[in-house]
C-alpha cells in the first residue's frame, strides 16, 4: 500500500520544471490578480474618483504641518486682531473666533477623524470576524449561543448612547472615545460574518477539508474566512466613514478630542454659534466630513465590484 | 480477492423535525434502511439511484462526513465507525472522494497549489509540498502552470481533475465517485472517466462509482448495484444485468435512456415505461417502496417488504416476482 | 422540404462580450434558419454559444458587456435586434416562449404557483383586450392540466418548494405553453430532472407540441434527447454552426470531424467501453483559432483550415457542413 502512489520522489523534476519557472510562475499570476482587480474596481468612474479622494485625505493628513500655511494654528493660538475674517487669499477658508486659519485646521482635524477611523477597525474587525467564524462554523451548538446572543446585548443597545455612556464616564479624549465606538462597532463584524460563514460551511469544499482530517482552525482561517473577505472588506471601507460621523458626533458633545486639538466636530460645533454671519467657521469643516464620507463610500463601492465575481 | 469495503445492514436516518404539540413525534427520513453490499479490493461497483435512492448517503457515510444510526461499514476488515467518533488519520487518507459539481467542491478563494496542498499538509507535513504538487499534476495530465489559477479560470473538466488531484493526494485505497462527470460535457466525460481508469491501473485503486447515468455505467463499472428509496433492488456483473435486468424499476430505469444508435434502442426493455413520481422519502410506502410505480405490483408488494434473493451467478434481487424465502412471509412493514 | 414560411431565420450573427483583457468573440457569424411546426435541435457542449444565441434571440444578454455586432434575428420576416421594446414585449411571452434548465431557478419561490401563471397568461393577454380574472384563472387550469397536473386547483396555491423536481418543470412547461406561443425554445429541458422523470417530462413536450403544432428549438448537450425529439439538428462549436442535417441523418452519417467526435464519446448502452474523447480544449474566445475554429483539435485538418473560415457546403438536401474535406462535393 505504501509503495502505491510514490509522489514522495524527486526522479524528474529537474526536467520539468525549475524553481526559477515556478517563481516567474508566481509573480505573473500574482500581477494578473492584480490587474483583474483592479480592471473590476476601475469600471466605475465614481470608483476612481473614491480612491484619489481618500488618497489625497491621507496624504494632506500625513503631511499636515507641511503643506498647511499656518501650522501652528492647530496649537494653542490666539489673534484676536483677525478673528472671524471671511475667506480672503491669506485664509482661503477664513479664520475662527480665535483667529485662527480655518484651512489649517481642517486639515488638521483631517488627522484625527481618519486616525479614529482606522484605529477603531483595527480595534474592532479582528475580533468581531473571529467570533463570527466561530459562531458560524460551530452553528447549533452553545457556542454559537452564547456568542451570538452577547452580540445581541451589544446590538440591543441604541449605539450612539452606548457609546457616549462609556465615553462620560471615561476621561474626555480622542483614545477613550475610540475605546467608546469601538465596544459598541464589533457586533456588526460578527453578524456579518456570521451569516456567511453558517452558509459556507456547507459547501462541498468545506466537507473535502474535514473528511481528509483538516483541523478546525484550518478551515476556520484557509477555507471559510477567504470567502467572506468580501463583505468584510467592502463593509470596512463603508465603516470608516461611519466612524468618522460618530467620532464628530462624540466631538460635537464635548467627548473626545479636546481643545485647542482642532477636530472637525468640535469645529463645527463651535461654528454653529456664529450662523449666519460668520458661516465660514461651520461651513468649511462640515464639507470636510462630507468630503471624507463620500470618498470613503465611493471608494466602498469600487471595493464591492472588485470582489465580484467574474462571470467569464 | 480481499474486500476491501464490506456494509452489513447498513442504516442512517436523519430526523428532520418534529409534529406538531402535543404529541412531538420526530419526522425521520431513512435515507439509508438495511443495505449490505461488498466491494472488492480493485473493482469498480457502480451504484445507481436517483433521487431519494440514498447512494449519496452511502457515500457520505463511507466517507465519514456522516455516523451510521446502525449496522456496520468495515474496510478491509477494520469497522470503520468507532465509539468515540472520531475516524483516525491513517483511516482518513485511505478513503477519498470526488464530489459531484466541481464549481463548489474547490474552493473559489484559493489557487491550485493551495487546494492541492491541504491534504498533503496534514498527511506528508514533512516532505517538499511543491514537488509533490507538481508531480501530482502530472500525473494527472495538468501543466505546472496550472498551480497559480484560480478555479474560476478553469473549465468543468479541468476543476474535476484537480478535484481527482486532490483526492490522491493522499496515496489512498478507495475513492468514491459522487457523479464525477454528471456535470460535464460528454466530449470532456470521455477524457475524464479515461484518467481514472488509467489511474486506477496505475495505481490499483478501488472506485465506488455513483452515478445515474446507466450507459456510462456499462462501460465503466464490474459491477453495478441499483438503489431506491433507501434499500437495494438488484445487483450484478454488468454483462449480466444489461442482458438480463430483473427488477421492474431497473426495467424502467433503462427504458427512460435517451440513447444514440439503434442497436442500443433494442436493448432497452419495451414493456416497461416509465410512470408515477418518486415517493418522498419522509414518506415511504409499506411494503415494496416500488409499489406505487410498479407495473408488475401484486397484493403482497403492498403488505410485505421483499428481500434479497439470489437469481443466479451473482446476481440478487429484491422483488416478490422471485420466490422469497418463507421467514419472508412474517409482516414487516416497509 | 417543406415551403411553409420561415419562422425564426438568423443572419450571421456576430456577439462579443468586453471583459479584462479585451474581447471574448463568442458567436462568429452564427446562421440558423427555421420553418413553421418543425422541431429543430441545437447541439453543443459549454461553451460554444448556444445560450448566448438564445438570449440575443430573446435580447436578454447583458449589453454591457456583450454587444452585438453585426446580424439579424428575423422572427416572421421582422427583425427582433431592430425592434422597438413595446414590439419585442409582444413578441416575448406571446411569439417564443422559453424553457430553462434549472425550474427551481426558473419559479420565484416566494409566489404561489397561480399567481406566477396568471402573471404571464395576463402579460400575453392581446393589448387592448384585457382578459377577466377568471378567464384567466380558467386558462391556468387548462394549462395544468395539459401538462398532466394532478389536482389543478389546489396546485394553483401551493408554491414552488412544495412541488417536486418534475412537477415544477411540467409547471414551467405549463406556464411557456399557456400563451400558445409559436416558437418554444427549450434549454435543457431535462437535465436537472432524474432519468425517469426526465423521460416523462420529455414525452410529454413532444406529445403537447404535436398538439399544438407550435415550433421548438431544443438546445440540449445530450445527444440521445435530440435524437428522441427533433426532426431537424444544428451542431454549434465554438460560435459556429459546423452541421445542420435531419436527424436521423446526423447520428446515422455525421460528417464533420467534430460532429463525428461528438458521437463516438457517448457511452452505449451495448458496451464497448469510452471513447478516447477529443483532443485539444475548446478555444479561448479572447484568442480564438485563425480560420476554422475546430483546425487545433481536428485530425483531418488541412493548410486552408489554419487561415480560412470554412463556408457552409451542401452536401444534401438538408444536410449542410463547414468543413473543408466537403469542398468538392457541393451538391
Amino acid at each position: 500500500m505504501a509503495e502505491q502512489l510514490n509522489i514522495n520522489t524527486s526522479q524528474d523534476f529537474a526536467a520539468t520544471i525549475t524553481a526559477r519557472q515556478i517563481a516567474q510562475l508566481e509573480r505573473e499570476s500574482r500581477r494578473e490578480n492584480l490587474g483583474r482587480s483592479w480592471y473590476k474596481f476601475s469600471r466605475n468612474i465614481l470608483s476612481i474618483l473614491g480612491i484619489a479622494t481618500v488618497l489625497l485625505l491621507i496624504l494632506l493628513a500625513i503631511f499636515a504641518p507641511y503643506v498647511t500655511p499656518y501650522p501652528k494654528h492647530a496649537g494653542a493660538f490666539t489673534d484676536f486682531a483677525h478673528a472671524k475674517q471671511p475667506p480672503s487669499g491669506q485664509h482661503l477658508f477664513g479664520t475662527d473666533q480665535i483667529g485662527r486659519d480655518i484651512l489649517t485646521r481642517v486639515v488638521f482635524g483631517l488627522r484625527s477623524s481618519l486616525l479614529m477611523g482606522v484605529v477603531v477597525l483595527a480595534l474592532v474587525v479582528p475580533p468581531g470576524v473571529l467570533l463570527g467564524l466561530l459562531a458560524g462554523y460551530f452553528q447549533g451548538t452553545w457556542i454559537d449561543t452564547i456568542i451570538m446572543r452577547i452580540t445581541d446585548i451589544f446590538l440591543a443597545v441604541p449605539p450612539l448612547i452606548l457609546a457616549l455612556a462609556v465615553a462620560s464616564v471615561l476621561e474626555p479624549n480622542l483614545w477613550n472615545g475610540m475605546m467608546a465606538v469601538s465596544l459598541m462597532w464589533w457586533p456588526w463584524y460578527t453578524r456579518l460574518v456570521y451569516g456567511t460563514a453558517s452558509q459556507l460551511r456547507n459547501e462541498y469544499f468545506v466537507t473535502a477539508a474535514q473528511v481528509t482530517g483538516a483541523s478546525t482552525w484550518h478551515i476556520l482561517f484557509r477555507e471559510i474566512l477567504p470567502n467572506t473577505i468580501s463583505p468584510i472588506f467592502t463593509k470596512m471601507s463603508l465603516d470608516v466613514a461611519w466612524v468618522i460621523i460618530i467620532g464628530s458626533m462624540l466631538s460635537f458633545v464635548g467627548l473626545g478630542v479636546q481643545p485647542p486639538e482642532p477636530s472637525l466636530g468640535t469645529m463645527v460645533a463651535d461654528g454653529y454659534r456664529y450662523l449666519p454671519d460668520q458661516w465660514w467657521i461651520m461651513l468649511f469643516p462640515a464639507l470636510a466630513i462630507v468630503v471624507v464620507v463620500l470618498g470613503f463610500n465611493l471608494l466602498g463601492d469600487g471595493v464591492r465590484d472588485m470582489f465580484a465575481a467574474e462571470e467569464f | 480477492m480481499t474486500d476491501i469495503l464490506t456494509a452489513t445492514d447498513l442504516k442512517k436516518y436523519f430526523v428532520i423535525g418534529h409534529t406538531g404539540w402535543p404529541k412531538r413525534e420526530p419526522i425521520t427520513v431513512k435515507a439509508v434502511d438495511g443495505i449490505s453490499f461488498t466491494m472488492h479490493e480493485g473493482e469498480t461497483l457502480g451504484l445507481v439511484g436517483e433521487s431519494g435512492s440514498g447512494k449519496s448517503t452511502v457515500a457520505y457515510t463511507t466517507i465519514g462526513m456522516y455516523h451510521p444510526t446502525s449496522g456496520s461499514l468495515r474496510f478491509r476488515g477494520q469497522e470503520l465507525f468507532q465509539a468515540d467518533g472520531k475516524r483516525p488519520l491513517h483511516l482518513r487518507k485511505e478513503i477519498q472522494i470526488v464530489f459531484q459539481d466541481p464549481g463548489s467542491s474547490l474552493n473559489p478563494r484559493r489557487n491550485i497549489k493551495e487546494i492541492l496542498e491541504m491534504p498533503l499538509r496534514i498527511h506528508q507535513p514533512d516532505k517538499n509540498r511543491l514537488e509533490q504538487i507538481i508531480h501530482l499534476l502530472e500525473i494527472v495530465d495538468m501543466p505546472p502552470e496550472y498551480m497559480y489559477k484560480y478555479p474560476h479560470m478553469l473549465s468543468g473538466g479541468e476543476k474535476q481533475i484537480v478535484a481527482v488531484a486532490r483526492a490522491l493526494a493522499t496515496n489512498p485505497s478507495l475513492v468514491i465517485l459522487d457523479e464525477p462527470t454528471s456535470a460535464l460535457d460528454v466530449s470532456v466525460q470521455a477524457k475524464t472517466i479515461n484518467l481514472l481508469l488509467r489511474l486506477q491501473r496505475e495505481f490499483n485503486l478501488s472506485y465506488l462509482f455513483i452515478t445515474h447515468d446507466l450507459s456510462l455505467m456499462r462501460n465503466v463499472a464490474s459491477r453495478v448495484t441499483i438503489m431506491y428509496l433507501g434499500k437495494i433492488c438488484e445487483v450484478a456483473e454488468t454483462a449480466d444485468f444489461f442482458q438480463n435486468p430483473l427488477h421492474p424499476y431497473t426495467q424502467m430505469l433503462l427504458s427512460s435512456i435517451p440513447v444514440v444508435s439503434e442497436a442500443e434502442e433494442e436493448l432497452k426493455p419495451k414493456k416497461v415505461i416509465s410512470t408515477g413520481e418518486i415517493p418522498s422519502p419522509v414518506n415511504i410506502p409499506t411494503g415494496c417502496s416500488f409499489n406505487t410505480r410498479c407495473p408488475f405490483v401484486m397484493d403482497v408488494c403492498y403488505k410485505i417488504d421483499p428481500v434479497m434473493v439470489e437469481a443466479g451467478n451473482g446476481h440478487t434481487v429484491r422483488c416478490h416476482l422471485f420466490p422469497q424465502p418463507a421467514s419472508a412471509s412474517i409482516d414487516r412493514p416497509g | 422540404m417543406s415551403t411553409a414560411p420561415l419562422l425564426l431565420e438568423i443572419k450571421n450573427l456576430y456577439v462579443h462580450f468586453a471583459v479584462y483583457g479585451g474581447r471574448l468573440n463568442v458567436l462568429d457569424g452564427v446562421n440558423f434558419f427555421m420553418r413553421s411546426g418543425e422541431k429543430v435541435g441545437l447541439v453543443g457542449e459549454t461553451g460554444c454559444g448556444k445560450t448566448t444565441t438564445m438570449k440575443a434571440i430573446l435580447r436578454v444578454l447583458p449589453m454591457p458587456p456583450a454587444h452585438i455586432s453585426q446580424g439579424e434575428i428575423c422572427f416572421n420576416g421582422r427583425d427582433i435586434l431592430k425592434m422597438s421594446s413595446n414590439d419585442l414585449q409582444q413578441v416575448r411571452g406571446r411569439g417564443i416562449s422559453m424553457i430553462f434548465q434549472d425550474p427551481t431557478a426558473a419559479l420565484n419561490p416566494v409566489f404561489s404557483i397561480g399567481e406566477q401563471m396568471e402573471a404571464v397568461i395576463q402579460h400575453s393577454a392581446e393589448r387592448g383586450k384585457p382578459s377577466s380574472r377568471q378567464e384567466i384563472h380558467r386558462r391556468a387550469v387548462t394549462s395544468l392540466q395539459e401538462v398532466a397536473l394532478a389536482d389543478p386547483e389546489r396546485l394553483l396555491q401551493s408554491y414552488p418548494i412544495q412541488l417536486s423536481g418534475g412537477m415544477r418543470q411540467r409547471v414551467c412547461i405549463g406556464m411557456a405553453l399557456s400563451t400558445s406561443p409559436e416558437l418554444l425554445i427549450a434549454d435543457e429541458p431535462g437535465t436537472s430532472l432524474d432519468v425517469t422523470i426526465q423521460d416523462q417530462v420529455l414525452r410529454l413536450l413532444r406529445t403537447l407540441v404535436e398538439e399544438k403544432n407550435t415550433s421548438v428549438i431544443l438546445i440540449t448537450h445530450t445527444l440521445g434527447i435530440v435524437r428522441e425529439t427533433t426532426e431537424r439538428v444544428y451542431v454549434m462549436y465554438a460560435g459556429n454552426m459546423v452541421e445542420v442535417s435531419a436527424t436521423k441523418k446526423l447520428f446515422a452519417n455525421p460528417l464533420h470531424p467534430y460532429t463525428q467526435g461528438l458521437i463516438s464519446t457517448v457511452p452505449r448502452l451495448t458496451g464497448g467501453g469510452i471513447a478516447s474523447g477529443i483532443s485539444g480544449r475548446i478555444p479561448d474566445y479572447l484568442n480564438p483559432p485563425s480560420g476554422c475554429r475546430f483546425h487545433t483539435r481536428c485530425s483531418y485538418v488541412m493548410d486552408i483550415c489554419r487561415t480560412e473560415k470554412p463556408p457552409a457546403y451542401r452536401v444534401d438536401e438538408d444536410h449542410e457542413v463547414a468543413c473543408f474535406l466537403y469542398r468538392d462535393k457541393n451538391a
